[in-house]
């Protein structure tokens, strides 16, 4: 297991490298008009050279990556063109916002989506229509365009949560939860609406298979069978589909982030690609990442601790 | 199904895609979003007719102006007719839409298909660049592409179908692969199948409906994201576009708040039309069988109840097991019934074997499982009823399946040997924990004491080193194993009816004649009634009393093994046992023309 779990994560080492490489090179490689875009269209030339000279833009892009890879790799990221605060302490404080958002989401959708999996599955019926009309629904109306409803609703007409901001939890655990009542449940919809009917029909193809007839001639309790047996079998499934989600929202959070002007890594993301603040966009590109892996060994684990077919050696 | 001959499954497959396009435009859904997609193309294509003002005309005497005769649905903040605009937004939503959609296609399902079925370092390679791409935040991507080329949406949508491959990749990889560890297909590549024929013939089957599912999914994500980034004030800034639209309605909420209605509609709806037309197709290509159980049951009046409370029915039976007018059927996708088994009856007499005898098809495993009550869900008892030492399992008057009776027999009076050992066990727990519960469940034994008589029943069925055995998980013993485990299983509390449905039929030669051995030796000591479903006369000689032959869910001829065999009244009969003593085994159906030219 330990050799499993190395490997992971030296691949996911790997991975970060030649991600963040190409995300690099593909950023940095037209970066002709970021001292004009910096200094504004007034700049004259020597204080575009100057300016050039001052970010290190004449120097070959090669020479600039293994730089920016040399610091990288002991948690600098640089610093930014605009401010010039350093990247990963203001990546950190966003980070907070960010995970706070994207978890609570995940986990309220995963409870959601696998309570109504299962109903759907087992029970069939209306509840399996109502799942589907309910992915249809929160898969048709894309997050920000539920955003734009709530607010309209719950923030302008009735006032009962803040159109925008956000309340550190230290600072207020009320507020911190007001502040995220209208962004969590823009998100939660879209993915409970696409996660619940994978899950219901991961439960369904399970249901179908021999052993599960097999338990149940051996008198083996209904809802044991569920509940130990087939959302186990299910389970892999389920969590691939949640890994999904999770990326799928460190995307989403960015637009939702905007629309709700929470100060996450979203946000920061948006305003410094505008900006043209490149070095900031990469340290978010290396930040979300490293997310990513950190899921998907999680799920990997996980998927091997639920299975002993797939335990590696 | 249990027994699926290859000849049936591709058969059946061809029924069901004959019959796709009738059922996909049987369904409503499928008209209301195929037209308004439809629509939406039109509307595309033929924006400048269609279209009743310039969409970047501004008036500055209509700003904002409401719903009137004129602009059927106002006009924004710098006098710009809204319908206008909103129809030539289909345009950019569209291209954005099939550009995303060919790009992951393309990519993905090839590579997810040759990954998952090679596995080794071909999957190692592109699952890496899989999670490399899914690694990468899309949007955040989006934005550098649009800095790097320009803010065109064929390119941001080109790349976006790129970073999105993964969702075709990693469905059709996960699918490949759970395919590939089935047992079937590893039975397909011993018996020399090529890989593409196995991709083909079985992987494809499996994985099809999944990538259309995903294909509407994507088609919606697609025009989500392109929407998004308009909505940021990323985009083209001259491309008409609803995200954009909704952008400046969003601006403008306080003062004319149903600006973002129409383009949210749009995007809505659009999204919502590319969901129901996939879902609609998946359905129309998921099984023929896919009808609700429980509004299907009570539509279907039991017809021959009459039939079931004749006059030999009305005094109680002596025997242990009554069986009696049974007919069992699925709903067919039209509406119809298709019986599977009909008007079958037969009784068994305590420590009796019963042999059903038939060829794939016959009907005989769904009679075995009407007894256990555990037909698949979509099934209907049309008619008859049955009966276990005098307590209905199958109730006379409404012919539902009495769930609760049944619950108090499995397992503990009325037991059931599969056909498939290795498909029978669940993978996830130990080859003890799946002996042991039942036997606290039923016989309310404590761990300690059901784990003693597991090793007892487990010596009993001849494994060497119960100890061991019960410590490995289902994979890890053979298939002979495997089934004497599967019959522990079954006897563990002392049932008095043993129901086996082929027990031997996927065993090794040598490995089958040791477990005919273990259950008639079983059967004899036990003292229990036995329904014997089999294919083979062998088995049925060696073991059985009586003997049933059933064809096309029907009862041909029954009575004792010994006069049957020796002396078969039926054609049918003389044919199946003709093609035994031949060596061969019916595993096919017999066809009109080989029974005409015997």
């Amino acid at each position: 297991m330990l050799g499993f779990i190395s490997r992971r994560l030296l691949s996911g080492v790997l991975l970060l490298l030649v991600t963040s490489s190409v995300a690099y090179f593909l950023m940095f490689a037209s970066s002709n008009s970021i001292a004009i875009n910096l200094l504004g269209d007034a700049a004259t030339k020597d204080q575009i050279v100057a300016k050039e000279h001052e970010l290190g833009l004449d120097r070959p892009i090669l020479a600039r990556y293994f730089d920016w890879l040399g610091h990288a790799v002991t948690g600098n990221l640089g610093k930014s063109w605009l401010s010039s605060e350093s990247i990963s302490e203001s990546l950190l404080s966003r980070l907070g916002v960010t995970l706070t958002l994207v978890g609570v989401v995940i986990i309220l959708a995963a409870i959601i989506a696998t309570i109504l999996g299962m109903l759907a599955a087992v029970k069939g019926g209306w509840i399996d229509r109502l799942v589907q009309v309910i992915g249809i629904t929160g898969f048709a109306v894309p997050n920000f365009v539920v955003a734009i409803f709530l607010v309209t609703v719950f923030a302008i007409q009735t006032p009962i949560f803040p159109a925008t901001g956000w309340v550190p939890f230290s600072e207020d655990p009320k507020q911190w939860l007001m502040s995220l009542a209208l962004p969590v449940s823009a998100l939660v919809l879209g993915t409970v609406a696409s996660s619940a009917q994978q899950i219901r029909s991961a439960i369904k193809s399970v249901l179908e298979r021999d052993w599960v007839r097999t338990l149940k001639s051996r008198g083996i309790p209904q809802r044991e069978i569920l509940f130990k047996h087939v959302l186990r079998a299910a389970a892999p499934a389920g969590l691939t589909v949640l890994s999904l989600q999770f990326v799928g929202l460190l995307g989403g959070v960015v637009i939702i982030e905007q629309l709700f002007a929470l100060p996450g890594m979203g946000y920061l993301a948006v305003s410094s690609t505008t900006s043209g603040d490149t070095p900031v966009v990469m340290g978010v590109v290396v930040y979300t990442v490293i997310l990513v892996i950190v899921v998907n060994l999680l799920v990997d684990l996980l998927n091997g601790w639920l299975n002993p077919k797939n335990r590696v050696k | 199904m249990t027994n699926n001959t290859p000849t049936q499954n591709a058969h059946s497959t061809e029924i069901i895609r004959r019959s796709l396009i009738g059922r996909l435009l049987r369904n409503p859904l499928t008209l209301v979003s195929g037209s308004f997609l439809l629509i939406l193309v039109v509307s595309g294509v033929f924006a400048q007719f269609l279209a009743p003002f310039d969409p970047q005309a501004t008036d500055i005497n209509a700003v904002l102006s409401p719903i009137n005769s004129k602009h059927l649905l106002g006009t924004d903040s710098a006098g710009r007719d809204v319908l206008s605009r909103i129809i030539f937004g289909v345009q950019s939503t569209l291209i954005s839409a099939v550009i995303t959609i060919v790009t992951s296609i393309v990519i993905g399902v090839p590579a997810g298909m040759i990954a998952g079925y090679f596995g080794r370092k071909l999957d190692a390679v592109s699952n890496w660049i899989s999670n490399m791409l899914q690694s990468l935040p899309a949007i955040i991507v989006l934005l550098a592409v649009s800095a790097s080329f320009g803010n065109s949406i064929f390119v941001s949508m080109f790349v976006f179908g790129v970073l999105i491959t993964p969702g075709f990749f990693r469905l059709t990889r996960t699918a490949v692969m759970g395919v590939r560890n089935e047992l079937y297909v590893d039975a397909a590549r011993v018996s020399g199948l090529g890989d593409f024929r196995i991709i083909i013939r079985h992987i494809f089957g499996v994985v099809r409906a999944p990538i259309i599912i995903q294909a509407a999914m994507i088609s919606g994500i697609a025009i989500s994201v392109q929407s998004g980034l308009a909505f940021l004030g990323l985009g083209d800034p001259k491309l008409i576009s609803w995200g954009v639209m909704l952008n400046e309605g969003f601006v403008n909420i306080f003062s004319s708040p149903t600006l973002v209605v129409w383009p949210g509609l749009a995007i809505s709806s659009t999204i919502g039309a590319f969901a129901l037309l996939g879902n609609a197709i998946r359905d129309a290509l998921e099984d023929s069988q896919k009808v609700e159980t429980s509004s299907s049951k009570s539509k279907y009046k039991r017809n021959s109840s009459k039939l079931a409370t004749n006059d030999s029915s009305k005094s109680k039976s002596n025997h242990m097991l009554t069986v009696q007018n049974l007919s069992v059927g699925y709903a067919q996708g039209d509406g119809s019934l298709k019986k599977v088994v009909s008007d079958v009856s037969f009784e068994l007499n305590k420590g009796e074997v019963l042999g059903i005898v038939g060829e794939s098809g016959s009907g005989k495993s769904q009679t075995a499982f009407s007894i256990l009550g555990l037909l698949p869900a979509n099934a209907i008892i049309a008619s008859g009823h049955i009966e276990f030492e005098g307590h209905e399992l199958v109730s006379r008057e409404t012919g539902a399946i009495r769930q609760k009776e049944l619950a108090a027999f499995r397992g503990k009076r009325i037991a059931y040997i599969p056909q498939e050992p290795m498909s029978n066990l669940d993978p996830a727990f130990t080859i003890g924990y799946q002996l042991i519960r039942p036997v606290t469940q039923i016989l309310k034994l404590s761990k300690d004491e059901a784990r003693k008589k597991v090793l007892g029943i487990l010596d009993m069925v001849g494994i060497v080193n119960p100890e061991r055995v019960m410590s490995l998980y289902p994979h890890e013993i053979s298939g002979g194993m495997a089934q004497r485990v599967l019959i522990a299983g079954a006897i563990s509390c002392e049932p008095d009816l043993l129901i086996a449905d082929e027990p031997t039929t996927a065993l090794d030669v040598t490995v089958q004649a040791e477990v005919l051995d273990l259950l008639r030796d079983l059967q004899k000591r036990l003292g229990m009634g036995m329904v014997l479903v089999t294919h083979n006369f062998g088995v049925v000689a060696d073991l059985a009393d009586r003997v049933i032959v059933m064809q096309y869910g029907k009862v041909v001829e029954q009575g004792g093994v010994r006069e049957l065999l020796r002396s078969p009244q039926e054609p049918y009969t003389k044919i199946l046992l003709g093609s035994m003593l031949e060596g061969k085994t019916p595993m096919t159906m017999l066809t009109e023309s080989q029974r005409d030219s015997k």
